[in-house]
């Protein structure tokens, strides 16, 4: 497992090779994609893209630093939980809701025989707080895990095991509390953004440039702890833990950093979902979606920065354009391209890039650069 | 069931049993046979400008619909039953010659039991596809996830389940029964006939259960005069029901008022058996227990139980005997049909009487003609839309038997009128 070696005397955490894939990777989205692509089409693209925070936080973590979390759903949840609370709060003004036996509090509270607003809910009237909890709340949650797992040496396998019991968790404790929570439906019917309206065609537009650029920050981001001593650090400890130990790092700081940060750059990602996509539900939290979201960085190549955005991208299109098709066949389908894509290419997209065509492009596309094929995502 | 899935398959099985209705057609008043081959039969119809002002995929010919269940996922096994009813329904009604002379299509996609699912492709079908309606979901949670997206993109959904109520829209039919309407009646039958006073309530743990239970109770202690001897929840997928059916055992409640769904089902009637508890004896009255149910618990477990439902497969009225002969020839002798597959049934009927109703297929125009559509021929009897866009419904008591179905034992003489927000019961 080999990693690319930061060239000496290097002062910008950005090779060549990295700016040419971001901007390729920028241009796709911003330009082609919004120029080819219908609205429709376009608001799909922008609800794939919030995986891509995940994806990009699972490179780092798993690819990286060698930690496999299957509970990454947990933090996507929780950010994009924080988000639908805040809007949910804004849709359930006293006007909108006078037909309850208590106006002023969510619908699904008032099914539930809640008279008042819940504690827990208080601070998401504030969006300012809101936008800190989405990014703390995960990241707390997450240190915790991982400051209890990674202080035992609990790893590898286990703590995978620990993560995936985690999501199932969460899901049960949302389905079981949905006076608090809204239950199995989830929050929905969320409307405004301090009274901007969320649902048009082009607040869903705006939506996905900021996706976008979000995005495209997080990538730098991840650039930049990859690039720093941290991500060589990170790349030591994945091949030999124990030799960092001995060199006197504390393994376990530098874990529960890299966890958090990608609990966070996942809970990005959730927030930026509810937004689009109108609602939140535990159907995202659970393991079933968390597994899907390693799926996807192992398709686009986990120790791909860019290939993971990719490999998401080309999952959840294939997942789309194959339900659509053959509605009662296309699980099939998506489970043969899963299996093809590790018994033909282990390293993902990424690698098929790197093996097959970088050589071929001279030295600007370096046989180093970690970008992967663009996929067919425009119709 | 899974046999009957098959998409291609069944699609060229469709056009040939087409053909074959259409030869064996002629007698029927509506169109002569002819018509229906040449296209002079389209002549006849509306200019498609006339009855589409909004950009729906309505040609000269052709309407385009969508179906919206989960084929795959968890509740694939409950919801087939309801794309087969829908299939059936547009299958007649285009063997009759159609909507305003145009035959019907349909688009189907999957929602794969997965809510986020659901809402991805209805927006689908309403700004991709701009299909006139839609018939779909089943769960309370996937119509929750669509609901937005019908009222957005102004589509028009006929929901089949029966569900907890509290909801009204503008842009859906809810073909099944909202909670009073199932639960009221049912109640004062079982105080009737049994002098019923205490009940244990039952249920799974999400918002149908929830709000029923919570009717139930204010039915029983307000109007009954009855008590509630325990209210217990479950998980979905929950399997242990050891604890609660010991404390039934001990209370000796006259009832056990009933919601579980699913695949909990299976376990909680299997326990109750051996612990000993004779449902013979021992009455019970379940909300979520219909043929399609039934079939996974095995009759014997559940055989003696009452169940308060809308329609049982086993109803003697000419319609639903044409409507079951119809739906065994299209999915197989051994399906069963339950009180959600009928309402599903109805979902195609209702909105071809209400666009001829309304003489166009705007969704508007639609929503507006829907109260006061009747529909005589319905399986379960005489239905018709309330302004609210629920059905006026008859309730139905059956006692299930051990080879799966169910005797009618009880039928309310009048039809309830639907009242999704029942004033004394929130």
């Amino acid at each position: 497992m080999t990693t690319s070696a930061p060239t000496s005397g290097r002062t910008f955490f950005l090779r060549p090779q990295d700016m040419i894939g971001i901007a390729i990777l920028a241009i796709l989205l911003v330009v082609v994609l919004p120029l080819t692509l219908d609205n429709f089409r376009l608001q799909f693209v922008g609800k794939y893209l919030t995986y891509a925070f995940v994806a990009l936080g699972l490179v780092l973590c798993w690819g990286y630093a060698g930690i496999l979390s299957l509970g990454q759903g947990v933090f996507f949840g929780l950010g994009g939980y924080c988000m639908a609370m805040f809007l949910k709060l804004e849709a359930s003004s006293v006007e909108n809701t006078k037909i309850q036996t208590t106006p002023g509090i969510p619908d699904f509270m008032d099914w539930n025989q809640i008279t008042e607003l819940p504690l827990m809910w208080q601070p998401f009237n504030n969006l300012g707080l809101t936008i800190v909890a989405v990014i703390l709340v995960p990241a707390l949650f997450a240190f915790i895990v991982g400051f209890a797992m990674f202080k035992r040496r609990v790893g590898g396998v286990y703590f995978a095991i620990i993560t995936q019991a985690l999501a199932a968790i969460l899901t049960i404790l949302i389905v079981g509390q949905q006076g608090y929570t809204g239950g199995i439906n989830g929050i929905t019917d969320l409307r405004t953004l301090h009274g901007w309206d969320i649902r048009t065609d082009a607040a869903k537009t705006i939506l996905y440039f900021v996706c976008v650029g979000l995005l495209i920050a997080c990538i730098l981001l991840a650039y930049y702890v990859k690039s720093s001593k941290l991500g060589r650090i990170l790349v030591a400890m994945r091949d030999k833990e124990d030799r960092v130990r001995f060199s006197g790092y504390d393994v376990a700081s530098f874990k529960v950093f890299v966890f958090c940060l990608a609990a966070s750059l996942s809970a990005i990602g959730g927030a930026m979902f509810t937004l689009q996509v109108g609602f939140m539900s535990p159907s995202f939290v659970g393991i079933v979606p968390s597994i899907e979201m390693v799926i996807y960085t192992a398709v686009g190549g986990r120790l791909s920065i860019l290939g993971a955005i990719y490999g998401t991208l080309l999952v959840n299109w294939a997942k789309t354009s194959f339900s659509e098709s053959f509605p009662e066949l296309w699980l099939f389908g998506l489970g043969g391209l899963f299996i093809a894509v590790v018994l033909i290419f282990p390293n993902g997209l990424a690698g098929l890039w790197q093996t097959y065509v970088a050589p071929r492009l001279g030295p600007l596309f370096g046989g180093s650069a970690k970008r992967a094929a663009a996929p067919a995502v425009a119709e | 069931m899974s046999s009957h899935n098959d998409g291609s398959d069944n699609f060229s099985s469709t056009r040939r049993r087409l053909l074959k209705g259409l030869a064996a057609l002629p007698a029927a008043p509506l169109l002569s046979s002819t018509a229906l081959f040449s296209s002079s039969a389209f002549a006849q119809a509306p200019a498609t400008s006339a009855v589409n002002t909004t950009g729906l995929a309505v040609t000269d010919t052709e309407v385009t619909v969508g179906i919206l269940h989960s084929v795959t996922g968890t509740m694939a096994i409950s919801e087939t039953g309801s794309v087969q009813a829908e299939k059936l329904a547009i299958e007649q009604i285009n063997a009759m010659g159609g909507v305003l002379g145009r035959k019907i299509k349909f688009i189907q996609e999957d929602g794969a039991s997965d809510w986020p699912t659901f809402a991805e492709k209805a927006k689908k079908l309403l700004v991709n596809d701009k299909v006139a309606a839609v018939m779909g979901c089943w769960t309370s949670a996937s119509r929750k996830a669509v609901l937005p997206v019908f009222e957005q993109y102004n589509g028009m959904l006929y929901y089949p389940t029966f569900y907890e109520g509290l909801e009204q829209s503008k842009n859906v039919i809810y073909t099944g029964q909202e909670a009073t309407q199932q639960i009221l009646a049912g109640l004062d039958w079982v105080n009737k006939t049994k002098g019923a006073k205490s009940f244990y309530l039952i249920g799974s743990d999400y918002i149908w259960p929830r709000t029923s239970m919570k009717i139930a109770r204010k039915h029983i202690e307000a109007h009954l005069g009855g008590k509630v001897a325990g209210e217990e929840y479950f998980p979905l997928g929950h399997t242990q029901f050891n604890s609660v059916i010991n404390k039934i055992k001990l209370t000796k409640p006259d009832v056990i008022y009933c919601a579980v769904v699913g695949g909990s089902n299976v376990a909680f009637y299997k326990q109750l058996k051996a612990a000993g508890i004779d449902l013979s004896k021992q009455t019970l009255l379940t909300i979520s227990v219909t043929e399609d149910e039934i079939d996974g618990i095995g009759g014997d477990n559940i055989a003696g139980a009452y169940s308060c439902m809308k329609y049982f497969q086993s109803l003697d009225n000419p319609n639903n005997k044409d409507f079951v002969a119809a739906f065994k020839k299209m999915w197989g002798e051994k399906t069963v049909i339950g009180d959600v597959t009928q309402a599903a049934y109805l979902g195609p009927w209702l909105w071809k009487m209400t666009v001829e109703k309304a003489g166009s297929f705007d969704v508007d125009k639609i929503a507006e003609a829907s109260p006061g559509i009747e529909f005589t021929k319905a399986p379960e009897g005489y239905v018709k839309i309330h302004p609210n866009h629920h059905l006026w419904s008859k309730t139905r008591v059956g006692q299930a038997q051990l080879d799966g179905q169910f005797k009618v034992v009880f039928e309310t003489p009048d039809l309830i009128e639907p009242d999704p927000f029942p004033k004394g019961y929130q």
